[in-house]
This record gives C-alpha cells, sequence and structure tokens, in this order.
C-alpha cells in the first residue's frame, strides 16, 4: 500500500497512491495507515483524491482507523472521487466523517 | 484450478437442468439463458486478488463498449460486495470457482454469479439492514455490502441449485 504523510498546520495528511483500496488491500491500507499515525498531527486527514474504488472491506478499514485513533485524534476525509462519495452515502457514513472536498493546501512534508 | 473441470457434467451440465418453466417463474438465473448480448464472462478461482482483477478487466471492457460510467461504477460496486461475499462466506477463503456473466439486456447490465460454495443461512439472501451507527466506539466496521448491494441493484433473484448457488441481478442504465 502506497501512502505519503505530511503536515499542513496542526494536521497530519496521509495520501493514498493507490487507487483502489478493496479485500485485497483492506489490511495492509489499516496496517499502514496506522503506522503513519506514529507520526504527530491531529486531526489525521486521509487525501483519498486518488482512490477510484472502495468497497465495503475498504470502508470498514477506513472505519477500523477512525475507531483506533479515537478518542484522542479525529480521522477526518478529503477528496472523496464520486465512486468512493457513493459508497460513504450508501451506508450514511458521510455522516460520520467530516469530509472536506481538497486536502489542505498548505502540505508540508513530514521529516 | 486443476482437478476442476466446468464441461457439460459439471456447470454446464446443470445449466441445460433448469427448463424454460423455471426460468419463467424465478426470473433469469442462468449467465447462459439470459438474453442480450453477451459482455463478459469470466471463470476463476475465488480470492481477493482475482476479485480485483476481474473488476479491473470488467471497468476496461464496460469503458470500450462506452456504458454509462456510472452504471460501470455501480456494476463493479455492486460485483465487488457479491464476489467478495463468494471469497468470505461461501468458500470461507478456500479455493473455489466462481463463474461471471454480464449481459446487456437493453435497460441494463443482466449479470449472473455462480459458486459451488456453501448456501446462504437458510438458503435466503441478506437483508439491507445497516448496523447502528454510534460513534465512536460501536462504529460498525461489516455489515456494509448486502446493503449496498440492495441500494443499487434491482431484479435480485437468487437459486440454490445442484449444489451450486446462482445469483442474479440487475445494474440499471439510467
Amino acid at each position: 500500500m502506497d501512502i505519503a504523510t505530511s503536515r499542513a498546520g496542526e494536521s497530519l495528511v496521509i495520501t493514498v497512491n493507490d487507487g483502489r483500496i478493496d479485500a485485497a488491500v483492506a489490511i495492509a491500507f489499516k496496517e499502514a495507515v496506522r503506522r503513519a499515525t506514529d507520526l504527530p498531527g491531529n486531526p489525521v486527514i486521509l487525501d483519498l483524491g486518488k482512490v477510484s474504488f472502495l468497497d465495503s472491506s475498504g470502508l470498514g478499514a477506513v472505519v477500523a482507523v477512525m475507531k483506533f485513533l479515537a478518542p484522542e485524534r479525529r480521522l477526518e476525509l478529503a477528496a472523496l472521487t464520486p465512486p468512493v462519495a457513493k459508497v460513504f452515502r450508501l451506508t450514511r457514513m458521510d455522516s460520520v466523517f467530516t469530509i472536506h472536498h481538497q486536502p489542505p493546501g498548505d502540505l508540508q512534508a513530514v521529516g | 484450478m486443476a482437478g476442476r473441470t466446468l464441461g457439460s457434467g459439471g456447470w454446464g451440465g446443470a445449466r441445460s437442468g433448469i427448463g424454460a418453466s423455471q426460468r419463467r417463474r424465478s426470473g433469469a438465473l442462468d449467465g447462459a439463458g439470459v438474453p442480450g448480448p453477451l459482455l463478459f464472462h469470466r471463470r476463476f478461482v475465488a480470492g481477493d486478488q482475482t476479485t480485483r482483477t476481474v473488476l479491473e478487466d470488467l471497468n476496461a471492457t464496460l469503458c470500450e463498449d462506452g456504458l454509462p460510467p456510472k452504471a460501470i461504477s455501480n456494476a463493479e460496486l455492486i460485483l465487488a460486495e457479491v464476489l467478495n461475499n463468494v471469497v468470505e462466506h461461501a468458500y470461507s477463503g478456500d479455493p473455489g470457482l466462481i463463474e461471471l456473466w454480464v449481459r446487456d439486456d437493453g435497460g441494463g447490465l443482466a449479470c449472473t454469479i455462480a459458486d459451488q460454495g456453501v448456501p446462504f443461512p437458510d438458503d435466503v439472501m441478506p437483508g439491507s439492514d445497516l448496523a447502528a451507527i454510534t460513534p465512536p466506539d460501536l462504529l460498525p466496521e461489516g455489515g456494509f455490502g448486502w446493503h449496498i448491494i440492495r441500494s443499487l441493484a434491482v431484479e435480485l433473484h437468487h437459486q440454490r441449485r445442484d449444489g451450486r448457488n446462482l445469483l442474479a441481478l440487475k445494474v440499471p442504465l439510467g
């Protein structure tokens, strides 16, 4: 799972560089994002702008990360593509997450 | 796929066993029996990676055919949920054969999925109930699949026949 991290103000931004979060990579995704959250920053903003496909396995992995971070840190989402936004909407998970249209603009590389 | 063949004594034989009256009564449950041009057909060993490969192939094929992007992405999502369920529940992670047909029946994409795994509990397709959303501790991490399938697909039919599960559904084009 190819992810990148950066800082934007107080936030830790985690950018997913793979196009799919599905059953084949859900566990690897969850572990990679958990490792990335060893870095400081709150909220943690997951930039899904390059993800064109997410199934319920991927959704479950995103929810698992949110629960892992709570209650000390918040997980927020950014730049959902239409097929990914549809999954959050259909499952009403769009009511659970703060969803940004764009990732934070002033990204600065971490480390 | 060694040791598992699908000749006339396998699924082909079972298919021919579904008569016309059966099709009329239960709707089209057979990939070979549905009218309309066959757009896509794969026979593959169940697994998360093969599911991904087949769905990527499906997406590329339907894009080449010029189908509406929304119908393509809906088909990909619905079939991902169906195939994930077959991998996880019908076959419990073991290798088993899956066959997928996608036809253009005029109003939508008529999809049929066949497997030789265990049947649905009580032989009934799961409903569309979502677990309660009570953030953050009690948020569900699963149980979304059938809700997604039933939200997007129409004309869902299921049949257990001769040791295989046949699931038929339609993805509307509009």
